[in-house]
């Protein structure tokens, strides 16, 4: 349970980071707060040359507002984005979401842009910015793009950064007058990884509805004008199309439950 | 850019409980490893070595963090506190030792260190919690001995002596 060995770089700022990428590529690793990494090191499950340190980096500790969206950098921590001043005006679903991502003390440490680049299904952050459809900005020697969530999560931990390509921000769009917003998730204890977690947002008729932890990627849905048993149908059809399988957390049939149930809720909630 | 190579041992330096300790790392050692086994701080215990179990949780520039979650060369020039800092320069308990003690709020005390020092930065932000704060506070902390009841009785009565002391840390 101790890390195999590497080396360890602590770069200077965001172009020699991309610069060792290009060079090393699978072989290296970034390392921001390390609260994903860090883990898969000690367990073995990654083994890189080489580390690459940007926790440290003053040019990707900003938040800032641009065109319609918040910009995180890859530096920000969870813990700081709880404590910013305009997250509830700015961000209320992100707002909602981060008491529910890990545990006080690692949020003090895991970044936002680490948990969207880690890609684990059932957690919260990736959620969130799938139901707002945000961006990821990707930076490599080659030049700079701009992703969308959705296209952005590939499957299980797996993400269409390519290996010598580092997530520089997120983009998260603000959210606009008389949009309302819900998130709940059930696990078995407070901080563990979601069995089944859920964002909703109103605008209007149209309501769309996030599920994370039952596939292996969070799966959105929008529909316009439901109301009362209809609602319940659509989460019903919903939870059948997911899915979802047994494991040792829960089993499927519990996971539509789930869905049906703390999705009504939700959808329920963005109406009051 | 600073290169530290997997072979060799570098220098490590740091604020340990407001003084300067220093020692040497290879790149992978953990901070919680290089606390205990380099600086022979240890009051830092090691549970499960991933992030789940709470017990090696220091405060890292003030904040409560899981030291089996960062390396020992990326703690270089920061400021530490572990539960040895929490003691009186006198040897006496501190308030949060204190109020665990008069509790009967540890049993084995494995998970202790790491209780104490995320209350530690949890009481700074929240001097007057309520029941359900500390539960979602303590949830990152795994206790498989005394049940919690008197782990939050102790809390709450940490938090009273802090107001009534008015003392800045604990
Ligand atoms: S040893 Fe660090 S959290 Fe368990
Ligand atoms: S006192 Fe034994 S684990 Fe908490």
């Amino acid at each position: 349970m101790k890390p195999a060995p590497f080396d360890y770089v602590r770069v200077e700022n965001v172009d020699e980071a991309v610069d060792l990428l290009a060079e090393h590529g699978d072989d290296a690793r970034l390392i921001a707060g390390g609260q994903s990494l860090m883990p898969m090191l000690n367990m073995r499950l990654v083994r890189p040359e080489l580390l690459i340190d940007i926790s440290h980096l003053d040019e990707l500790k900003k938040i800032e507002k641009t065109n319609g969206n918040i910009s995180i950098g890859a530096g920000v921590t969870q813990g700081v984005l709880a404590t910013w001043n305009d997250l509830e005006t700015e961000l209320p679903l992100v707002a909602r979401a981060l008491p529910n991502v890990g545990h006080f003390q690692t949020r003090n440490r895991g970044t936002v842009c680490g948990s969207i680049c880690h890609a684990d299904p059932s957690s919260e952050l990736p959620l969130c910015l799938a139901l707002l459809e945000g961006e990821i900005e990707l930076r490599s020697k080659r030049g700079s793009r701009m992703i969308k969530a959705a296209e952005f999560q590939k499957g299980v931990l797996t993400t269409d950064r390519a290996a010598d390509e580092l997530a520089v921000s997120v983009r998260f769009p603000v959210t606009t007058n008389g949009k309302s917003f819900a998130f709940t998730e059930f696990n078995h204890r407070h901080g563990d990884f979601a069995v089944v977690a859920l964002a909703a947002s109103r605008q209007g008729k149209r309501i769309s509805l996030a599920v994370g932890g039952v596939t292996d990627k969070p799966e959105v849905r929008q529909w316009e004008g439901l109301e009362g048993s209809a609602i319940a149908d659509a989460l019903n059809d919903f939870a059948w199309e997911l899915g979802g399988s047994d494991d040792i957390h829960a089993t499927a049939q519990h996971r539509r439950q789930l869905i049906r149930h703390l999705g009504y809720k939700a959808i329920e909630e963005t109406a009051q | 850019m600073k290169h530290l190579s997997r072979d060799s041992r570098h220098p490590v330096s740091f604020e340990l409980n407001g003084r300067v300790v220093e020692g040497f790392s290879e790149p992978r050692m953990l901070l919680c490893d290089f606390l205990r086994h380099e600086i022979g701080a240890t009051g830092t215990h090691v549970g499960c070595e991933h992030g789940v179990c709470g017990a090696c949780t220091i405060l890292i520039d003030g904040k409560a963090s899981r030291s089996c979650l960062m390396l020992a060369v990326q703690a270089d020039g920061t400021e530490i506190h572990t539960i040895e800092g929490l003691t009186r320069p006198d040897g006496s308990f501190g308030i949060l030792q204190q109020a665990f003690h008069e509790n009967f709020a540890l049993q084995c005390g494995f998970c202790t260190p790491g209780i104490l020092m995320s209350l530690s930065e949890f009481l700074k932000d929240n001097p007057d919690p309520s029941v359900e704060e500390i539960k979602v506070a303590l949830s990152g902390n795994i206790c498989r001995c005394t049940g919690y009841t008197e782990i939050i009785n102790a809390c709450l009565d940490a938090a009273a002596a802090l107001r009534a002391s008015k003392a800045e840390a604990v």
